[in-house]
């Protein structure tokens, strides 16, 4: 874990407020994994203050991308840096997904802005020679990102754009695909996704991690803001910073 | 070499400079030794201990306000037999003053926690927390309560020979009628102050952003109140205080300083700036130097008025 100013290379809005942020630094691109994030501290002012958890969307080389959409104060900020300015990382933190478990077919789900992770976890698992499905969905057309992903199925619950219904009905729809195959879920996105993903995984049989959300400060666990409930242990919350954000689904009560 | 003299003492505890790391903002130190060296500050004060673990509250614990945060942990911890048996090794690493923050729901609890934990030759004095603002017993309930606060400080004292620092809150009139009641009572200092009630409303949903419904204001935005209350004690009490409240770089420890301050310590700042002791450690340094302050302990209500 690190903490560095690095430089900015540029920002760029790829459409519909979505923004990526391409940052240039050596060391945290050569360790971060996909699913892990950085904390981004935006100003040097004290508003906002606190500093911004960020999935890592995709490594270059020695360069980091981060996703984005210009929600409030400090998205806002960041939309507008540019080259020859340097933002405060802290990184990598937390643990990212598990790639190279035993499955031929890797499965990601994403909704909405959940698609933040799976740039850089389709290029890791292109190099380990997956088969990769993605299930992309969203409110409406707008809200559905397919930037960086392979082989996609798309649902709005408007109908707007592909299938009319959640990602996970499309998944369910889509469930002749893993026949035959030994498959794993990767999945990010709303809370009400994730349940109902975990519930479609359970009853399937089907290994799923889920990368997690919650509000935190700090983001490497002093803090203590960012609980979620073990399945396991009801005596003592995980920390989403520090023993997620990816979690597998069995482990958590989302 | 350093020409500077940058210890000070709270009362019979001596430390080495005056910067101090906050309860529940460095955990219990393992977190926070990656990124600076433990061995260079002042001191450490641990996350709050009860005496049986504690599962804090459910999400969401933490918001964003104006220079600051609100938060409503509920006091989260492993418990004062985990503590010892796994927490301390580590810590004991260290050459750093331990300071164990004890929070408790009734004052037998305090008293048996800091019996329990005295006998621990690393830690160096511990600090009575009768302020916390978001557990449903205890903390603040004891924090209002004067008589309660006497009666703490002296039902604790009566079991260390540690070093007893009450820990006191800003939600009083007079926070100065508390440190009082602490200094009769034996009490060796107050650390001021914990933090100020907040909330903060969904406008949509209408509901709190926080589950606790409110929380603990700290950041920036409370160093005002944080500096009038150190100064009230300063003038009414002749009583150590250690400064809290939304420092976050060498002025500030310098203000807080002069306002009756003997030693302070940093909270929010480090969720934000891991490495902000360093920093501070090095630019109360500077500032000695340049205007030729030889104990740093000079300061200490140093204000004219």
């Amino acid at each position: 874990m690190l903490t560095i100013e690095a430089p900015v290379e540029k920002t760029i809005e790829l459409e519909n407020n979505i923004h990526l942020l391409k940052i240039l630094s050596p060391q945290i691109a050569s360790t971060i994994k996909p699913g892990q994030f950085l904390n981004i501290r935006v100003s040097e002012t004290y508003y906002p203050l606190l500093r911004r958890p960020f999935s890592v969307c995709d490594v270059l080389g020695d360069h980091i991308f981060i996703m984005f959409n210009v929600l409030g104060e400090g998205t806002k900020i960041l939309a507008h840096k540019h080259k020859g300015e340097t933002i405060d990382v802290l990184g990598p933190l937390g643990n990212g997904f598990k790639t190279d478990d035993e499955y031929d077919t890797a499965v990601i789900v994403a909704g909405g802005l959940g698609s933040a992770p799976f740039p850089y976890l389709t290029r890791k698992l292109k190099r380990h020679k997956k088969n990769i499905i993605s299930f992309v969905g969203g409110k409406t057309e707008s809200d559905v990102i397919t930037y960086g992903m392979n082989n996609i199925f798309i649902s709005t619950d408007d109908g707007s754009l592909g299938f009319k219904g959640t990602v996970v009905e499309l998944l369910n729809r889509n469930i002749n695909l893993f026949e035959q195959k030994k498959i794993k879920i990767f999945s990010c996105g709303p809370n009400a996704m994730l349940r109902a993903l975990k519930e479609f995984c359970i009853k399937n049989n089907f290994e799923c991690e889920a990368s997690t959300e919650c509000a935190m400060a700090c983001g490497f666990g002093i803090c203590q803001g960012c609980p979620i409930e073990s399945t396991h242990n009801h005596e003592k919350y995980l920390l989403v910073c520090k023993d997620g954000p990816v979690f597998n689904v069995k482990d958590v009560v989302i | 070499m350093s020409t500077v003299d940058l210890s000070v003492s709270i009362g019979p505890l001596k430390l080495r400079n005056p910067v101090l790391l906050a309860s529940g903002t460095v955990g219990y130190g393992n977190e926070m030794s990656e990124h600076i060296d433990l061995n260079k500050i002042g001191g450490i004060v641990t996350k709050s201990l009860s005496l049986k673990p504690r599962k804090g509250n459910p999400p969401q614990r933490i918001v964003e306000t104006p220079a600051g945060m609100l938060n409503a942990i509920g006091l989260a911890n492993v418990g004062v037999e985990v503590f010892l048996k796994e927490k301390i090794p580590f810590l004991k690493q260290f050459d750093v003053p331990l300071i164990c923050n004890i929070a408790a729901s009734t004052i037998e609890e305090y008293v048996e926690c800091t019996r329990i934990l005295t006998n621990e030759k690393s830690i160096s004095a511990f600090e009575i927390n009768v302020s916390c603002p978001n557990v449903k017993e205890g903390g603040l309930q004891f924090g209002n309560d004067i008589s309660a606060v006497g009666k703490i400080t002296a039902k604790v004292k009566a079991v260390t020979n540690k070093p007893v620092i009450i820990k006191l809150s800003p939600n009083v009139s007079y926070i100065s009628d508390f440190a009082k009641a602490v200094k009769d009572e034996g009490g060796d200092a107050v650390s001021a102050i914990n933090t100020l009630v907040g909330t903060s409303f969904n406008i949509f949903t209408r509901r709190p952003k926080i589950y606790n419904v409110t929380g603990g204001l700290s950041g920036p935005a409370i160093k005002p109140v944080a500096l009038a209350k150190v100064l009230e004690i300063n003038q009414k009490v002749k009583i150590p205080v250690i400064g809290i409240g939304g420092i976050m770089n060498w002025q500030d420890v310098i203000e807080f300083m002069i306002a009756g301050s003997s030693a302070i310590q940093l909270g929010t700042v480090n969720f934000i700036n891991p490495k902000a002791s360093e920093e501070i450690l090095k630019g109360l340094e500077d500032y000695c130097i340049k205007y030729k302050i030889k104990k740093i302990s000079e300061l200490t209500g140093s204000y004219k008025i």
